[in-house]
């Protein structure tokens, strides 16, 4: 092939995933950019650097309750999500039983259902039921859609661990209880953290079910949404969006990292044990 | 060796669903014996090796190890150990701890662990190598190590799946001999599971011959090499020339035959088997190492017949001809060693075949 018609084909390829990157986080950019920009009206040009947006976070206290529900709803449903994911995940990985393809895939559903009909759903169900709606609401609308991802997750931590390793273990003297302690759970940690910081990320900032689930405690993208009515605020909102970027990004990137340790301490290629990222 | 019996198999069945894996195991294996189960895939070799570890239950008989019915007796509380086909190596402990997993159970102090699992990888030849990581090890060492945490726990039987079937070729020759080594100089009972003949033939006291969920024939090597009791084990040991013959009568010296490719025999009563009617006879079976080819006109043989080469393939020590004899039936394999100053024979050479009684092996 000659030099030239590569070089050329390359720079052709180089524009246009440059531009599908600018389309895909310009936006995001934007965030961090107007977090820091003293000015309270979002637009160009910049007026100058502050980090006063970021102290009028510090002081609000409807904001400080409204993290605090959200780290309830996300530590909660993380937990409730990797517990459940596990069970699920584990049954499928060992045993056989009619139905069980059909059944995984109906727990997988939600992945792929648009989230505001799983929302109205539920919605209409608690009504029915004459459930008052709270923080628990959120949580069980939050565990419905992670436990699809905590499964995906486990499911290859646990497809990759031999099942020689536990014979081995009730071979060597040592109870079921044991061989779960000192062989099954520690080759499967990395996979449970790794769900349980997805299942967190997810649930911090998911929104819709949040919205129509929430009863009088805001969780904070519900708060965020309802301050985008004041201009004023718009400023410590984006202040507060690239915080939460922030955060997301650095959960998610140890939430992989933990996976893939998972899968090098079971001798499998990371890339072939499947994930996310 | 002593004879006391160290584990007994009685009337074993076991079905998964409608596939009846074992149909009725009797056997009995002796204390401080090297006993190998040998069959083809799918045999049912694993499934009563598990069972006897405890993974699995029979569905019907009984499984005696030291003189107690393990009836009902988990895997965790048999005096047993299984050295698996993948090995097992707990791949998040070093060799260290996996070798001393069991012993957390045995209420030792830290010194007697460390002491003991010291001894138990200068046992298996990997003293030093207790720090290494799971992932460090080779083959080789992997099952070295999967075998010192088996023997640390002191158990009556070692039971091993396919030990070496994950080495190569060389190296698993070399492991052949040192285990049955290492198993001669501690005096454990050893169960091996395989479906390699030779490996069989090599390691063990004596060997279970198996096919289809039933024990053909138990028999040391020698015997099941030289007396195999019917033409599927004569065929799945070694190679095996059958040919036809019949039964012209049975008398104080022997059963008389007629072998159409041979020519007429008495075989000596020591190698009729108990309980064997002439009439029965329908086949005989000669290993190609007792016919001799004839190549001078002086050698000798006790009984000898004429025959045409029909092929010939060359391994270097041994040649081994296709000879058809006296032009009856299926060509027979003559081995020959490749002595000095002699040449293989072309194809289409004529032939003496030299042959005895006493190598000859009836079939029903
Ligand atoms: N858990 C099981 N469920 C159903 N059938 C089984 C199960 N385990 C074994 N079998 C069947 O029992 C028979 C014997 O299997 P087993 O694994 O004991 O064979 P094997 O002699 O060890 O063969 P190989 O040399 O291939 O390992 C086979 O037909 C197999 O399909
Ligand atoms: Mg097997």
């Amino acid at each position: 092939m000659r030099p030239g018609h590569n070089s050329k084909r390359f720079s052709w390829l180089t524009i246009y995933a440059v531009g599908y990157m600018l389309f895909l986080y310009a936006p995001v950019i934007l965030l961090p950019l107007f977090a820091f920009n003293s000015s309270t009206i979002i637009a160009f040009p910049l007026s100058g650097f502050t980090t006063e947006w970021f102290t009028v976070l510090l002081n609000n206290a409807a904001l400080g309750e409204s993290v605090e529900n959200s780290l309830i709803v996300a530590v909660s449903t993380a937990i409730l999500s990797t517990l459940l994911g596990a069970c699920a995940a584990r049954a499928s990985a060992r045993y056989r039983f009619p139905g069980q393809r059909g059944m995984i895939a109906f727990i997988m559903l939600p992945l792929v259902l648009p989230e505001i009909i799983v929302a109205v759903a539920l919605l209409v169900l608690l009504m029915q039921l004459g459930l008052s709606l709270s923080l628990w609401t959120v949580i069980g609308g939050h565990t419905l859609i992670c436990v699809p991802y905590s499964i995906a997750i486990l499911s290859s931590a646990f497809h990759g661990l031999d099942r020689s390793l536990e014979e081995a273990s009730f071979d060597l003297g040592e109870t079921s209880w044991g061989t779960f302690k000192r062989v099954t759970f520690p080759l499967v940690l990395p996979g449970v953290i790794s769900s349980l910081l997805i299942c967190f990320t997810i649930s911090l900032d998911e929104f819709i079910i949040a919205f129509f689930l929430t009863g009088t405690d805001a969780t904070l993208p519900v708060y965020i949404w309802s301050q985008l009515r004041f201009p004023t605020k718009l400023p410590s909102i984006m202040a507060l969006g690239t915080i939460l970027l922030a955060l997301s990004v650095i959960l998610l990137i140890l939430a992989e990292w933990f996976r893939q340790r998972s899968a090098k301490r079971q001798g499998v290629e990371a890339s072939a044990a499947g994930g996310f990222l | 060796m002593q004879d006391k019996p160290i584990i007994e198999l009685r009337d074993v069945i076991k079905r998964f669903g409608s596939v009846q894996a074992l149909n009725g195991i009797n056997a009995t294996i002796r204390e401080g014996e090297f006993f190998s189960l040998l069959g083809p895939s799918g045999c049912g070799k694993t499934t009563l090796l598990r069972m006897i570890a405890g993974f699995e239950d029979p569905t019907d008989g009984a499984i005696v190890i030291d003189g107690k019915s393990m009836q009902g007796i988990p895997a965790n509380r048999r005096p047993t150990n299984m050295v698996f086909q993948s090995y097992a190596i707990f791949p998040h402990l070093s060799v260290a701890e996996n070798v001393a997993y069991g012993l957390k159970k045995k209420k030792l102090s830290k010194a007697e662990i460390a002491a003991e699992v010291d001894k138990a990888l200068s046992m298996v030849d990997l003293a030093g190598y207790g720090r290494r990581a799971a992932h460090e090890l080779s083959g080789g060492q992997r099952q070295r190590v999967a075998l010192a945490r088996a023997l640390v726990m002191r158990p009556k039987v070692v039971l091993l799946d396919e030990p070496l079937s994950a080495l190569d070729k060389k190296l698993r020759e070399q492991m052949q001999v040192e285990l049955r080594q290492l198993q001669q100089s501690i005096g454990i009972t050893f169960i091996l599971v395989t479906h390699d003949q030779e490996e069989a033939l090599i390691m063990s006291d004596r060997i279970a011959v198996m096919f289809e969920g039933n024990i053909a024939q138990i028999d040391t090597p020698e015997g099941l090499y030289r007396r195999p009791v019917s033409k599927r084990v004569a065929s799945f040991i070694g190679v095996m020339n059958f040919l036809d013959a019949t039964a012209t009568g049975q008398d104080g010296t022997g059963l008389s035959l007629d072998i159409p490719a041979l020519g007429k025999v008495t075989v000596p009563p020591s190698h009729v088997p108990e309980g064997m009617a002439a009439a029965s006879v329908q086949s005989i079976g000669v290993r190609p190492e007792m016919l001799t080819i004839l190549f001078d006109g002086k050698d000798k043989a006790e009984s000898e017949t004429t025959g045409k080469v029909t092929g010939t393939s060359y391994y270097g020590d041994m040649t081994y001809y296709t000879v058809a004899l006296n032009g009856v039936g299926a060509p027979v394999t003559v081995s020959m060693r490749n002595t000095a100053g002699r040449s293989v024979l072309p194809v289409g050479s004529p032939v003496r075949v030299g042959w005895g009684a006493e190598s000859i092996v009836l079939f029903e």
